[in-house]
């Protein structure tokens, strides 16, 4: 496994690790009633589980497992900076994100978690597009 | 593929089903004269889809292809592996049951049960990192 693959795959585990944790107090409250401001952690939990554990398990493992050069000097391709700047960017919005919905008054901060995302999968899809090709090209 | 694997797939695959089956029953209610409090299944679709489908599908496929933890130990610890699938599902089946339930404040109160599938999937989840963290190396 490449490393930015070895990145990208452990920091989705410790997304889906977290995004469990808030969760599961959640549903306690539902149970137990704990504290009703818990909720306000549901975008959190949302946002680390949808685009911090599935998107970027995903990514991890298609940078991973997509065909590569054998006859570049990096078989991964020629643009692998716009991989780790994706990598870069796509935590740096999941925080953003995550601050933002729970301090409302940083509403800006959401906004620019969400580019961060979007520059994030713009990046990887730049990096990614050459590598889906057919085999020996 | 390894034995725990395909557990883990054919739960998914079951999961999968269930999801839309529960996906049309919070829709229909919408259409045809079903009861209102269906509308408290909406989180259970949710979950099923997102946990028994989508993630549960993940740990099976990791499980069977992420870098081998060793010669001897290819998967690493199996027994956490195995505590990892059957805490999931469980936790899953017993939020299945009991939030609705909880949700529309019926009796029995299933609130134990509820709290119970809370703890039982959040363990999983630290399993499987816990167990998943070493393999994610570079050969």
């Amino acid at each position: 496994m490449p490393p930015l693959s070895v990145y990208m795959v452990r920091a989705a585990l410790l997304h889906l690790g977290i995004g469990f944790t808030l969760g599961a107090l959640m549903l306690l409250d539902k149970a137990i009633q704990i504290d009703p401001d818990l909720w306000r952690l549901w975008s959190i939990h949302v946002e680390l589980t949808l685009v911090g554990w599935i998107v970027q398990l995903a990514m991890g493992v298609a940078f991973w497992i997509m065909p590569r050069f054998a006859r570049l000097p990096n078989r991964y391709g020629r643009r692998t900076s716009f991989a780790w700047g994706a990598f870069a960017l796509l935590n740096a919005g999941v925080l953003a994100v995550s601050i933002g919905t729970w301090w409302t008054a940083l509403d800006t901060l959401l906004v620019i978690g969400r580019a961060a995302e979007l520059s994030a999968v713009g990046l990887f899809v730049v990096h990614l597009w050459p590598r889906i090709k057919p085999p020996g090209a | 593929m390894p034995t725990l694997a395909r557990w883990y797939i054919k739960a998914a695959l079951i999961y999968f089903v269930l999801a839309l089956l529960a996906g049309v029953i919070v829709q229909a209610r919408t259409v045809i004269d079903l009861p209102s409090r269906l509308a408290v299944l909406r989180p259970v679709y949710i979950h099923l889809l997102t946990v028994g489908w989508i993630t549960q599908l993940i740990i099976g496929v990791g499980y069977w292809m992420f870098p081998k933890f060793s010669r001897d130990n290819p998967r690493g610890n199996e027994r956490l592996a195995w505590a990892t699938f059957i805490l999931l599902n469980l936790g899953l089946a017993l939020r299945v049951i009991s939030e609705p339930q909880v949700s529309v404040r019926a009796t029995p109160d299933l609130s134990w049960m509820l709290a119970l599938s809370a703890v039982m999937q959040l363990v999983a989840g630290w399993l499987f990192v816990i167990n998943t963290w070493a393999r994610i190396k570079e050969r």
